[in-house]
């Protein structure tokens, strides 16, 4: 019952900050995707190309962000951005400027989502014939429709099972912004856990939290996996 | 007389030059961007190269550099320890087997890592008078141990459906077969079943490596001084941002490293499985 108690909204109770730290890290979660989505989907295209000079180009990208830790490209974004955008700003005025965590954190884990994400809409890539595009080009549809009416439905459906897995790496690394200061889930735990020397508690409730939300978006796209690959059932 | 040399001498026609295609613009255009940057990176290392930091904080990194290395070997290795009972466990028809180790499974992997090592770091602090009284108070006191206790767990989860999707992919006349030419159960799995499973778990399980390297980092929040716990270090007291480029350095030559010996490993050991004269 204690413990429901600081669990509970209002004053004596840590329920309203974990909520807005839930909504912290699900918006971030979130609004990385689009970023993510698009670079990796770009990235991909170039490595599909087989034009040398962009397939290295986008290697290049791939290897730096898909081998660095996280949390290294989070203060490299956070800190390194700081320092470069003070210098920027000095160059006309000398006001302090300070960088958002928030935006901090939507760059840094977005472009580490959009090396992985490239890798996956790659192999998807690879899974579509050949065919299919001469097809399409042999109907007389523009590269751009061919594209969007042949290629990418299928591509949606081959990448799905490679994307879901990666939201879930993504959404449990959006913990890691609590280190910059980021009022996540993590981050309000820790402040109520300093308040009232529960870790045992606070932590379990945070871990239940993330499990529920692993569960739940798994058993998602589950369902919409399914529903993508209703042509393809055997 | 002789021999005349009959084959008609034929010209080719010259190779089609390369065009100048929107791709190839862009790409060179972006290679040229990389190229920039990074000369742009040696310069500003070398440029301000400050000799007192580097002498300072350039050993104590490379200790963090070693340190990282022993955290990822050691929860690795532990972790697959534990990793081959939780997979047989979780694909057990006996649910008293099976549900503790999908809730195993499930919480490890379903979590952060940070919130894992929370829980155990500063749980394991509110239950001292109890972790002291069982005398298990000296193992959790040290933070390193916490850490290396979560990350085992953690790499245990992931490595152990690893396993368990290796061990499913096994085709299931291999066991028939096994069990037709008198093999005990046993036999069977260790000398038919887990060697062909092994050789599929390969990629992935670098790729967990790869993983762990990456969350190590993690432990330097737990003020554990691994390789970003050096640098964070030496960034708070020279402010000098140098050494966040270098640390990104040694974690790629790290990552990298892995990368090539794993290929390498994997084109060594499925030798057997691709066709004679090709190319490896």
């Amino acid at each position: 019952m204690e413990y429901l108690k600081l669990l509970s909204f209002g004053p004596g109770g840590w329920g309203d900050e974990l909520l807005q730290g839930l909504w912290i890290t699900v918006t971030l979660a979130l609004a990385t995707l689009p970023f993510g989505l698009i670079g990796g989907l770009l990235l991909a295209m170039g490595k599909n190309t087989g034009e040398k000079s962009l397939v290295l180009a986008a290697n290049v990208f791939t290897t730096i962000f898909r081998g660095l830790p996280e949390l290294l490209t989070l203060f490299i974004v956070y800190y390194g951005g700081q320092i470069a955008l003070q210098k920027f700003v000095n160059l006309f005025t000398d006001t302090y400027v300070e960088v958002n965590g928030f935006v901090a954190g939507l760059i840094a884990l977005g472009l580490v989502f959009a090396a992985f994400a490239s890798e996956v809409f790659l192999s998807a890539f690879r899974g579509i014939p050949k065919g299919q595009n001469e097809a399409a080009y042999a109907l007389g549809l523009s590269r751009y429709h061919a594209f969007r009416l042949v290629v990418l439905p299928q591509l949606i459906r081959l990448s799905l099972p490679g994307l879901s897995n990666l939201w879930q790496v993504h959404l449990k690394g959006t913990s890691l912004v609590s280190v910059i200061a980021l009022d996540d889930l993590i981050r309000k735990s820790q402040i109520a856990v300093g308040n009232t020397k529960e870790p045992l508690f606070f932590f379990s409730v945070v871990c239940l939290v993330y499990v529920s939300m692993t569960l739940a978006s798994s058993r998602g796209l589950a369902i919409v996996e399914d529903r993508l690959n209703r042509g393809h059932k055997r | 007389m002789a021999v005349q040399d009959v084959t008609p001498t034929t010209t080719r026609p010259p190779a089609a030059a390369r065009t100048w295609t929107k791709a190839r613009i862009l790409g060179n255009g972006l290679t040229g961007l990389w190229i920039v940057l990074g000369a742009f990176l040696v310069w500003s290392l070398t440029a301000d190269f400050d000799s007192e930091t580097f002498g300072r904080y350039g050993p104590r990194m490379l200790q963090g550099f070693w340190l990282t290395v022993q955290i990822v070997v050691l929860s690795v290795v532990i972790g697959s320890v534990i990793a081959l009972p939780t997979a047989l466990a979780r694909m057990s028809s006996n649910p008293l087997l099976k549900m503790p180790a999908i809730a195993f499974i499930e919480f490890f992997r379903g979590t952060p890592l940070l919130a894992q090592l929370f829980l155990l770091y500063y749980g394991a602090g509110q239950i001292r008078p109890e972790l002291e009284s069982i005398g298990l108070w000296w193992f959790f006191r040290e933070a390193f141990n916490c850490c290396m206790l979560s990350f085992t767990l953690n790499s245990g989860a992931y490595q152990a459906e690893i396993l368990r999707g290796a061990i499913s992919s096994v085709p299931t006349g291999q066991s028939e077969a096994a069990h037709s030419m008198g093999l005990s159960r046993t036999v069977t799995f260790f000398k038919v079943i887990l060697p062909q499973a092994l050789i599929t778990a390969l990629r992935p399980l670098g790729n967990e490596i790869i993983f762990m390297i990456k969350s190590s980092a993690i432990a330097s929040i737990v003020t554990i001084l691994d390789l970003m716990g050096e640098t964070k270090l030496a960034f708070s007291r020279s402010y000098n941002f140098d050494v966040y480029i270098w640390a990104a350095i040694m974690y790629l030559i790290m990552v990298e490293a892995l990368r090539v010996t794993w290929d390498w490993l994997e084109r060594r050991l499925t030798k057997h499985l691709r066709m004679p004269n090709q190319d490896d």
